[in-house]
């Protein structure tokens, strides 16, 4: 019998494309419900401001206005504060964070009232006639300042602006840099971003009064945990709620989350009878929706004379921003075991104090702490390389764990599934022509060229696939990390995977469909994948931390195998032999030694569906369900190298080449891998040379719309070349995958900041604010030169 | 309101309109066409791009009432017959879509900038060429691959300009 061929390591064009390529997939915004209302929200210009009172007889007044609805209206009939599912630590602080604020707007863009009116240019020329009485308070915007004794307090109740401290320690981390004879120390400033995916968010909230049941839409990556989420919120029983994510256009992090217009959707929609839909608008997106980053470190390495690291010591300030949204506090954990990258070294510590602020929160943004931990490693390293005067070649050859494929331990105290971090290295410096660059760039110099080459390397170690559930208890964080799918046949062996994790991108539907065509010997067309609804797919942990692979392509697999033990159990039934004497391969069972005595799954699958003759106590039917729980996480790793062109005399970056080696494990659809290696990587690039939040001292977002938020274009960024490492399988899971969705965003940043310094070592530079930007850039060369900088 | 007619994607549409409204919402909520998305509103992110009179055009930057007499094309009508256009067979087959949100219109965008040339585009003409749309997901990376694909099938008898804009 033919054995079908693998798909796994091939491309197939993906199952989710035609309905996205011909205009008829359907977002949130594209949905409407008969009778439906519009919702807007009403939203404090001030960064603080106490409330004093809410006027809505003018919007009340107004056609088609439905209804206004203050926090103080709504306060009685919340059954709880929105999710925060992260207490992080004793010490944490942990104000309510209602929908509507009740007393004081904390940030620019908090919500004050809700309009409802039967269109949505109603709902907004209404909005804007909400009187509201404001007082305004004072305002703290900087960290450093809102630690300072007298500062004004963002929850007076709190008496305090710290919101936690957190620590790792592994080793007697005083005593080794006590005793090392070499210690660098930098403070590097990580900018606020705003994830800015091009879809907004979107929410609709659809009650049938007289069952009690919800159906709510969001533009989210999350629906099982927003159905839990709005259990809290709203009362209503999750066995009334159905949660379903449809197409949803990118989310980075800013739709892993329970957002105030969820709970608002359901609550006036249950209160009105009526169907409720919110779209947010694009400069409400840059306040209403999380933004991410905004650190301040402090980095050390301690290290012998050679530069071989000791122990790593790094303290950083995290801005949670107004309040803390479903993982604000943890988000800065999920990179606390990386900061070691990937080098040895004998002791190790993290301490991170979170600062509550008059601003947007901030929360998970693509990579999610690991970009920050990375930035802060992959710059200290460069800085010990200058001090023992070491090429940044050989400094991290010299500080590399040495190749292994077996778990092993690391500094940050977990262990790692595999790696072999020279040979990602060895892979990026020959696909850069890193001699050539290094040639180029002397001749540079000796010329005395206003224009200057400089080469960055990021060498970094990722940890994903959220999350093995025994560690996420130990981190405090309030649910699981495994995953779920189920497979289920038809009788005629087409084949429905129904999974857990929620896709914004990411192809899903083709990558699965790719597991269980291998797993199941059918046709790759045969398969649909169904995600992101709570009741077609009830069980999930939905995506974000790179997991739909690794838990969820675990899950499916895990899914797929079920089916091949029950069909071996019915093949073995009509043939009349053992289990044991069947082989498998590829959706056939054939008898040992008489291959032509065969019975294929989907044949079996008729057979499951009839049950005219099957096993004594076997169900009929052929569905499985598989739930994993990784017992680790899963580590991909590599090299990338960046080399830019800085002019000396305005400042301005290109970027000449940009090599991305990242070791990913086994990997299924190359072409997938390939665009999320690239869009990580631009996305990183943006934030090391565009991108930056700014708010005004009374804070005011000054980048509050895509004008002033500076998401590049095509134009503004090169191709990148892409390699793949020795593609070590994880030692994690059976697939041997490792997650691939934040890998470009958390090794590129470092990989183009270095490179900027590295063009202008020769001036005596050693550091480069984020973004850098021309003008930052110019300042910088400015002020080495001893200028003014002005 | 006023009365305006306009063919679209080759059907006439008459339709009572509030003055204000744009284009975009003219599109989606008056005619049902959500292919057509709506990403800003600063006229930046190119998602609402459609074709007027065969160039294209940011619906969200015009009122409905100036396309009265026009001719507008959107996504829904670049697929023929169940055939569909080498610009989206190219996205297709170049992966130059994740979420697929900003594709619709940079699909739109690419037909005009393609049409417009006169001959195959290099990598640096898609690049500026697209640099009104914007993707987060891609990187543009694919997007480029596919547009230089879909330019050298459309264009391809055009004029063979060679050695330019190879990319991985
Ligand atoms: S919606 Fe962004 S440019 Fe039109
Ligand atoms: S594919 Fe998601 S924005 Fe372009």
């Amino acid at each position: 019998m033919a054995v079908a061929e693998r798909t796994i390591g091939t491309s197939p064009p993906r199952k989710e494309d035609p309905e996205l390529i011909t205009g008829q997939a359907r977002y949130t915004d594209d949905l409407t419900m008969p009778g439906m209302l519009h919702m807007v929200v009403v939203r404090s210009p001030f960064a603080h401001a106490r409330i004093k009172g809410v006027d809505a007889s003018k919007a009340l007044a107004m056609d088609g206005v439905v209804a206004v609805y203050t926090g103080a209206d709504l306060a009685a009939d919340w059954a709880g504060p929105l999710l925060m599912a992260w207490a992080v630590s004793e010490d944490l602080k942990n104000p309510p964070h209602w929908p509507l604020t009740k007393d004081e707007a904390r940030h620019q863009g908090d919500g004050v009232a809700v309009v409802l009116a039967t269109s949505r240019a109603a709902a907004k020329d209404a909005a804007e006639a909400v009187e509201v009485d404001y007082e305004p308070l004072p305002v703290v915007v900087d960290m450093e300042a809102a630690l300072a004794d007298g500062a004004p307090l963002v929850h007076e109740d709190q008496g305090t602006n710290k919101a936690y401290t957190w620590s790792l320690k592994n080793g007697d981390v005083d005593a080794v840099f006590a005793a090392a004879p070499v210690v660098v120390k930098e403070r590097y400033v990580i900018q606020r971003a705003i994830p800015t995916a091009i879809e907004t968010r979107a929410v609709i909230a659809d009650p049938s009064p007289a069952m009690g049941e919800y159906t709510l839409w969001s533009a989210t990556q999350i629906p099982h945990i927003v159905r839990v989420a709005m259990v809290v919120a709203t009362g209503i029983p999750e066995s009334k709620l159905r949660v379903i994510a449809p197409r949803v256009g990118g989310g980075f992090g800013s739709k892993l989350q329970v957002y105030a217009e969820e709970a608002l959707c359901l609550l006036v929609a249950k209160k009105l009878g009526r169907p409720v839909k919110w779209v947010e608008e694009r400069s409400e997106n840059y306040l209403a929706t999380h933004h991410g980053r905004d650190q301040i470190q402090v980095a050390e390495l301690a290290a012998d004379e050679q530069g071989k690291i000791r122990g790593f010591r790094f303290n950083i300030m995290v801005n949670m921003g107004a309040y803390l949204m479903i993982i604000t506090p943890g988000t800065p954990l999920l990179g606390a075991f990386v900061y070691c990258g990937c080098y040895g070294g004998d002791a190790y510590e993290v301490n991170f104090t979170g600062v509550f602020t008059n601003t947007t929160p901030t929360d998970a943004y693509r990579g999610a702490g690991r970009p920050e931990a990375t930035y802060a490693i992959e710059r200290i390293i460069e800085a010990l390389a200058r001090k023992v005067g070491k090429d940044p070649v050989e400094i991290r050859r010299l500080n590399f764990l040495p190749a292994f494929t077996e778990p092993t331990p690391m500094p940050g105290g977990l262990s790692i599934d595999s790696g072999n971090y020279d040979a990602t290295l060895d892979q990026a410096l020959e696909l850069a022509g890193y001699d050539q660059l290094r040639k180029e760039q002397q001749v540079r110099r000796e010329r005395g060229d206003t224009k200057q080459i400089g080469i960055g390397l990021s060498t970094y170690l990722e940890m994903c696939g959220l999350a093995p559930s025994r560690v996420l208890k130990a981190l405090n964080y309030a649910a699981g990390g495994w995953d779920a799918a189920t497979i289920r046949l038809s009788p005629t062996g087409k084949v429905q995977v129904i999974a857990g994790t929620s896709p914004h991108g990411q192809g899903h539907a083709t990558t699965f469909a790719q597991i269980v065509a291998d797993d199941l010997g059918i046709p790759f067309d045969d398969i649909e994948v169904i995600t992101g609804d709570t009741t077609l797919a009830p069980l999930g942990m939905d995506t974000y931390g790179s997991r739909s692979i690794a838990i969820g392509g675990v899950a499916v697999h895990r899914a797929a195998m079920k089916i091949v033990e029950k069909t071996r159990r019915i093949a073995a039934h009509e043939l009349e032999v053992s289990d044991e004497d069947l082989d498998y391969a590829s959706g056939t069972f054939s008898v040992k030694g008489a291959p032509d005595r065969a019975k294929t799954v989907p044949g079996l699958a008729w057979s499951a569906w009839t049950a005219h003759d099957l096993p004594d106590g076997m169900e009929p039917g052929l569905e499985e369900t598989a739930v994993y729980d990784a017992a680790n996480f899963v580590f991909p790793y590599g090299a990338h190298i960046c080399a830019v062109e800085v002019d000396t005399e305005t400042g301005q970056v290109d970027i000449l080449k940009y090599v991305a080696v990242d070791d990913v494990g086994v990997v299924i659809n190359p072409q997938i891998v390939d665009g999320q290696v690239a869009g990580g990587v631009i996305q990183g690039i943006a934030e090391a040379l565009f991108e930056e939040a700014v708010y005004s001292d009374d804070g005011q977002l000054l980048t509050a719309s895509l004008t002033n938020y500076e998401v590049p274009a095509a134009s503004d960024v090169p191709s990148i070349v892409i390699g793949r490492g020795p593609e070590l399988p994880s030692t994690t899971n059976e697939l041997g995958v490792k997650g691939v969705g934040e890998t470009g965003t958390i090794a590129s940043p470092p990989a183009v900041i270095n490179a900027v310094i590295d063009a202008l070592s020769h001036l005596g530079v050693t550091d480069v604010p984020r973004p850098a930007s021309p003008e930052n850039v110019w300042r910088t060369i400015r002020s080495t030169r001893g200028g003014d900088g002005r | 309101m006023r009365q305006i007619s306009v063919t679209v994607n080759g059907t006439r549409r008459e339709a009572d309109v509030e003055p204000r409204q744009l284009l975009v919402y003219f599109l989606r909520e008056t005619l049902g066409l959500t292919g057509t998305n709506v990403g800003c509103d600063t006229s930046t992110c190119g998602s609402c791009t459609v074709l007027l009179d065969g160039q294209s055009v940011k619906s969200c930057t015009m009122l409905a009432v100036q396309a009265d007499g026009h001719e507008v094309t959107t996504i829904e009508a670049m697929a023929t017959n169940g055939e569909l256009h080498p610009i989206q067979r190219a996205f297709h087959e170049h992966h130059g879509l994740q979420c697929g949100y900003c594709t619709p219109g940079m699909i739109m965008a690419a037909d005009s900038l393609i049409r417009e040339a006169a001959g195959p585009l290099s990598e640096a003409e898609v690049r500026i060429g697209l640099e009104g749309n914007l993707c987060r997901c891609t990187g543009y990376q694919n997007i480029v691959q596919a547009v230089m694909a879909a330019s050298q099938e459309m264009q391809g008898g055009v004029k063979a300009r060679a050695g330019k804009g190879g990319g991985s």
